[in-house]
């Protein structure tokens, strides 16, 4: 039923982009995505997309935003029978994606894939766009060991597990832990849930354990174990008894940070649409497929309101 | 004899089990760890002087709990069924508050009471809904709830589209933990002005009366010229009340609202808060304050697992096997079997007196 | 066993505690008739009937069953089954959601390979033979309850019985398919089936029955050919009374009458239960509304208090109109209303004697108003010692009191309310004989205050000592009212029994 409805949707969007009359000089762009309500990432993800993709800049754009695997499938058929020129793809799921590209691939149409890898030959796409979660994990890991305390005692709130964010961003901390210069206090999933943050540092907290740094895999987590500490009477953040560290920029986030309750948040770019864009104006397929995004870290003790305005994803 | 009973029933007696209950974490905890009890006063990062302790831990934790415990005891009472998505219209009712709160330039009192209010309203109209199910179209309360369980996070995801959308101002953060200048978290502060205004309004109207003559037998109720259906209705839209108060508390405590997790599960927690106060489930004769330290003792468990270092995940399964301890302890056939053995023993006791006083 | 007997229960006896149900019964049941068993509640039919059919053990007596040597030994409802007799009750004890056929047969396989189309095709045969309009694969809930409960007969006559029970069957059931049932019930009968017919409407029994047998305080009072007892000699039977011995009954102490003035006057007044009626009560005045179980008069006088669903007519109070359609407008018009059943309607078992007592004037006084601690143990006090109640203390729940003292407390609350316009149900039932005699005084002395009370008892001696007039009742409708020389037992009854009441 629901792939029935999806397979509806897809040809009433084809039929309708058919209708309209438009200029022929304007590269077609389907975009097949998830949908800016799953998260803050994902709202500056799709904002920015509609930023670089528009007419302006010789762009004729057409989104689809679903969370499910065969909803996106069926609307990037749609797309490559429309004829688009490029299919921009972030999959919910890695796999089932073959048949779909070599159709692209038979059709002429350049597939680019941004924030996600997908399953496929690396024939089937020109590029590949995407976060390296290992790299922000180390890149947080150095600026902890930077920071040169004389012992670590973590709490270590983990995201989803088997999630591509979780694993690069455990990867680095786990390393430290297992090398021994770092203590494990605490090391739970609170599956990105503010809520169960803040119930993991409560309950270190009562526990009567000690504790220097909250090492979150979000920034939501973060500020629920902030939260914690707060009603607890517990100090952090830049000259507080606590480091607190979170990943995301939200422009929330690097504004705690910039107050000095936080302490380093690191950036997971939801900007991928100009590098995109780019490749596709010059027409050259790239050495490399897979393009890592250049993403930093953020110190609360040298961020600017520059940063906050530059990197910070959401509204506020 | 009967005069003892009906003592008891009127007294302490329904208090016991969350009574003994609390008594033995405290031995229990005391043994384990004689400072555990211990309040500090420490300054936190926005440089209040605030107290802290697992027993502020407690208190302070169990609030939205013992909220939402009050307003349920009075729906168990008077419908003899339970309102299990307390939760999910709560989390409405914090969508709605964030939105508010969100849409206001500067945050100032006049916008949080505001949004208050607009989150109390909205969660009163829900309640209203679940209350007419039940009250009008005589669904069981669990049935008729069962809807806004199941649909209420979505509503509450389209309220603010769906993001985790942030509050930042010093106002909701002092409702979610401290005003400046005094030391007692604002959640417990607002538990007590909660529990004072239901007693107020037992003292001031006849709810306490109406809900439990309708409670225990409706017809009888009816034919005393109490408007059963209207008796049934309000006791959803004061649930409704609390539902708005404990969202809006658990919103300002993270200063974010994600509709997916504010007060998850909360629904179980609650009824059972009003089970282990001695409220019957079937509804009847009730006791708020019950409700209230069945609350706590859910708390305090949490905060002793937490102190023997069992993770937060693991505390559910832990927590299960001590709530159905209690629970089996609260039962009518355990009851009656105490009833029994402590009856035997005094009848021994009184035939042992006649025997000397017959010597 | 004489020839042509197919069941003979000799020397009954059942005893609970407290109360001698069955007390040395004899019944017997011919092959081939419809058999009546009388009485008013209490008298022990049910009882005898549940021995019967194995739900209750009999403590003495003995069972002998047509073509079973010795006594019938029955212990449990399947026992009576297996040796032929079955019973239908009042309520359908089949399942809805199964078919007309799944229903004949359900629970009867002898294994598990009953094939659906072997019983589908019996089920055909006997609904045919029996002339029931239900089809085999119709699913139970879409026939109507009398269809239903053929149904329940059919399965009966499947399984051979000899001794068919049939409780009550009639209660929920219209003309037509009463006349229905009948003629399937005569049918019954010319095959041999013995019936035994429960029932409290007394047209029916001398419509269809053979033979009554009338019990009264769980002790026997006669086996009865039907054209040898007329209407008016049942009644007397069932109420324990000869009609000489009535006549002479002494009526003792001054009846109210009551002044010129009406506190209530109602014009075809009616109700989702009872059919429109005139009404009405002078000031001080004492009533009664009489007539069999069933007859109406509890559901005439709820009507009255807007306790059930008000669908029509013009009330006035004190001469003004008003609109009582709920409780409350009853209550403020100053009518109150002591329910027929004190456990279902009266009392609030887990609230303590003071609520009990308080309620109704506090839910006059307003949601708002709530009376003070200190007022509500006050009136407490006061009507525990005006009515003498009986209890521990005014916080003990009214559920641990005795039967007469919760409907003490019953009345007290009433009282309290000081009504224009009482109406009492069944006050005394099913309380000790001390605390009838109070209530009827207590009765008596509130006319003497002007207060107009309605008193309904199933004992007439009650009503004809307390009421100035007497409105009688059959088959829901009003059939007579008597007053004066007319208010003796002889009247009531023939007016009752649908004599000629003048």
């Amino acid at each position: 039923m629901k792939k029935l409805l999806a397979l509806v949707l897809a040809l009433t969007m084809c039929l309708s982009m058919a209708a309209l009359a438009h200029a022929d000089d304007l590269i077609k762009v389907g975009v097949v995505n998830n949908p800016p309500s799953e998260s803050g990432y994902r709202a500056a993800n799709v904002a920015d997309f509609e930023k670089v993709f528009s007419a302006e800049n010789g762009y004729e754009m057409s989104p689809y935003y679903s969370l499910k695997n065969d909803e996106q499938l069926t609307a990037a058929q749609g797309f490559i029978t429309d004829g688009v020129d490029v299919l921009l793809i972030s999959a919910a799921e890695t796999t089932g994606w073959d048949e779909v590209l070599t159709a692209a691939k038979e059709a002429g149409i350049k597939v680019y894939l941004f924030d996600r890898m997908i399953d496929v030959p690396e024939d089937l796409y020109e590029a590949a766009v995407v976060s390296d979660m290992a790299k922000e994990g180390e890149t947080a890991v150095n600026w902890l060991l930077e920071q040169g305390l004389e012992e670590y005692n973590v709490i270590h709130i983990q995201g989803a597990m088997g999630s591509d964010a979780q694993i690069g961003r455990t990867g680095a901390l786990d390393a430290q832990f297992e090398a021994g210069t770092m203590k494990k206090v605490a090391q739970q999933t609170a599956t990105w849930d503010e809520a169960e943050a803040k119930k993991i540092v409560e309950s270190v907290i009562n526990s009567g354990e000690k504790f220097n740094v909250i090492y979150a895999e979000n920034d939501g987590m973060a500020k629920g174990a902030v939260a914690a500490l707060d009603e607890a009477g517990i100090t952090h953040g830049v000259n507080g008894d606590v480091i607190i560290m979170g990943f995301d920029c939200n422009k929330w986030a690097l504004k705690e940070l910039k107050a000095g309750n936080w302490n380093y948040d690191g950036q997971c770019s939801p900007f991928q649409a100009q590098i995109i864009s780019d490749l596709i104006k010059s027409g050259e397929t790239p050495a490399e497929k897979k393009i890592i995004n250049a993403e930093k870290g953020f110190d609360a003790k040298t961020i600017t309101d520059e940063d906050i305005a530059t990197y910070g994803l959401g509204e506020d | 004899m009967t005069r003892e009973a009906g003592k008891r029933k009127g007294g302490v007696g329904q208090l016991l089990i969350p009574l003994i209950a609390i008594a033995l974490l405290v031995i229990f905890n005391l043994i384990r760890d004689p400072s555990f009890f211990s309040i500090e006063t420490k300054t936190n990062n926005t440089g209040n002087t605030v107290l802290a302790g697992n027993l502020i831990s407690i208190i302070n934790g169990a609030s939205e709990l013992a909220i939402l415990a009050m307003g349920m005891t009075l729906v168990t009472a008077a419908c003899g069924g339970q309102d299990i998505s307390v939760g999910a219209a709560a989390a409405i009712a914090g969508s709605v508050f964030v939105r508010i709160i969100r849409g206001a330039a500067p945050v100032t009192g006049g916008t949080v009471i505001g949004a208050f209010l607009a989150c109390c309203a909205v969660a009163m109209l829900f309640g209203s809904f679940n209350g007419m199910l039940v009250a009008v179209f005589r669904i069981q309360p669990m049935i008729a709830t069962l809807i806004l369980y199941t649909c209420g996070r979505s509503i509450a995801y389209w309220i603010n589209g769906g993001a985790t959308p942030t509050i930042d101002s010093p106002i909701t953060g002092a409702i979610g933990s401290f005003i400046p200048g005094i030391p007692v978290p604002t959640p417990v502060i607002i538990v007590a002005v909660m529990a004072l205004l239901f007693s107020l309004t037992f003292r001031f109207t006849t709810l306490g009366l109406y809900t439990q003559a309708v409670g225990i037998n409706e017809s009888s109720a009816r034919l005393n010229g109490i408007n059963v259906t209207l008796i049934k209705l309000v006791s959803f839209i004061i649930l409704g009340i609390c539902v708005s108060v404990a969202g809006s508390i658990g919103v300002c405590r993270l200063g974010l609202i994600n509709h997916e997790t504010l007060l998850i599960d909360i629904e179980m927690d609650t009824i059972l808060a009003v089970a282990i106060g001695g409220n019957s489930l079937g509804g009847g004769k009730f006791k708020i304050s019950g409700s209230i330290l069945g609350a706590y003792v859910i708390q305090m468990l949490t905060i002793t697992l937490y102190a023997m270092k069992v993770s937060s995940t693991d505390v559910k399964a832990y927590k299960a096997i001590v709530i159905i301890l209690l629970v089996v302890i609260g039962s009518p056939v355990v009851k009656r079997w105490f009833t029994k053995v402590i009856g035997n023993m005094r009848n021994a006791r009184k035939i042992r007196g006649a025997a000397k006083e017959g010597v | 066993m004489p020839n042509g007997t197919v069941l003979t229960m000799r020397g009954i006896c059942k005893q609970f505690p407290g109360v001698r149900a069955l007390n040395n019964v004899d019944f017997t049941l011919r092959s081939g008739e419809i058999h009546a068993l009388m009485g008013e509640n209490g008298a022990g039919k049910s009882t005898l009937i549940k021995v019967l059919t194995g739900v209750y053990e009999k403590d003495a007596g003995s069972i002998r069953m047509d073509g079973i040597e010795g006594e019938a030994n029955i212990h449990s409802p399947q026992d009576a089954q297996e040796i032929g007799i079955a019973t239908v009750y009042q309520e359908i004890t089949l399942c809805p959601n199964l078919t007309v056929a799944e229903n004949m047969y359900i629970g009867r396989g002898k294994g598990l390979l009953v094939r659906q189309k072997d019983y589908e095709k019996k089920a055909e045969e006997i609904l045919r033979s029996l002339g029931i309009p239900a089809r085999p694969r119709q699913q139970l809930a879409s026939c109507s309850l009398a269809v239903q409960q053929m149904v329940a007969i059919a399965r009966a006559v499947d399984m051979k019985c000899k001794v068919l029970i049939l409780d009550e069957p009639t209660s929920s059931l219209d003309e037509k398919e009463v006349q229905m049932l009948f003629s399937l019930m005569r049918d019954l009968k010319s095959r041999g089936v013995g019936i035994i017919f429960v029932t409290h409407f007394l047209e029916q029994v001398y419509e269809v029955c053979d033979r009554i047998t009338v019990l009264r305080n769980g002790e026997l009072v006669g086996e009865y050919v039907i054209e040898q007892l007329p209407q008016v000699q049942l009644v007397a039977r069932m109420m324990g009374k000869e009609l000489s011995e009535l006549n002479s009954m002494n009526e003792f102490g001054r009846k109210p009458m009551g002044s010129e003035e009406i506190t209530y006057e109602a014009e075809q007044i009616s109700s989702s239960e009872c059919r429109p009626f005139d009404f009405r009560i002078r000031k001080g005045e004492v009533n009664g509304f009489t007539g069999l179980l069933g007859s109406g008069r509890s559901e005439s006088v709820r009507a009255i208090f807007g306790a059930d669903k008000v669908t029509g007519g013009r009330v006035k109070v004190n001469g003004k109109s008003v609109r009582i359609t709920r409780p409350i407008e009853a209550m403020k018009n100053g009518i109150g209303y002591l329910p027929e059943d004190r456990k279902r309607d009266g009392i609030i078992a887990d609230l303590s004697v003071r609520e009990n007592i308080i309620l109704a004037l506090q839910v006059m006084k307003g949601f708002f108003r709530p009376l003070s601690r200190a007022e509500a143990e006050k009136f407490a006090d006061e009507y525990i010692a005006a009515l003498n109640i009986k209890t521990a203390s005014k916080d003990t729940p009214i559920g641990s009191l005795s039967g007469g003292n919760q409907q003490k407390v019953i009345l007290a609350r009433w009282l309290l309310t000081h009504p224009d316009y009482l109406i009492l149900d069944e006050p005394t039932r099913g309380i000790d004989v001390g605390t009838k005699l109070e209530i009827q005084k207590l009765v008596l002395k509130l006319a003497e205050e002007n207060v107009s009370v309605t008193f309904i008892s199933s004992e007439i001696e009650e009503m004809l000592r307390t009421c100035s007039r007497l409105i009688v009742m059959r088959d829901r409708r009003i059939v007579g009212e008597l007053t004066g020389d007319d208010l003796n037992q002889n009247q009531v009854m023939k007016t009752i029994a649908g004599g000629e009441a003048s």
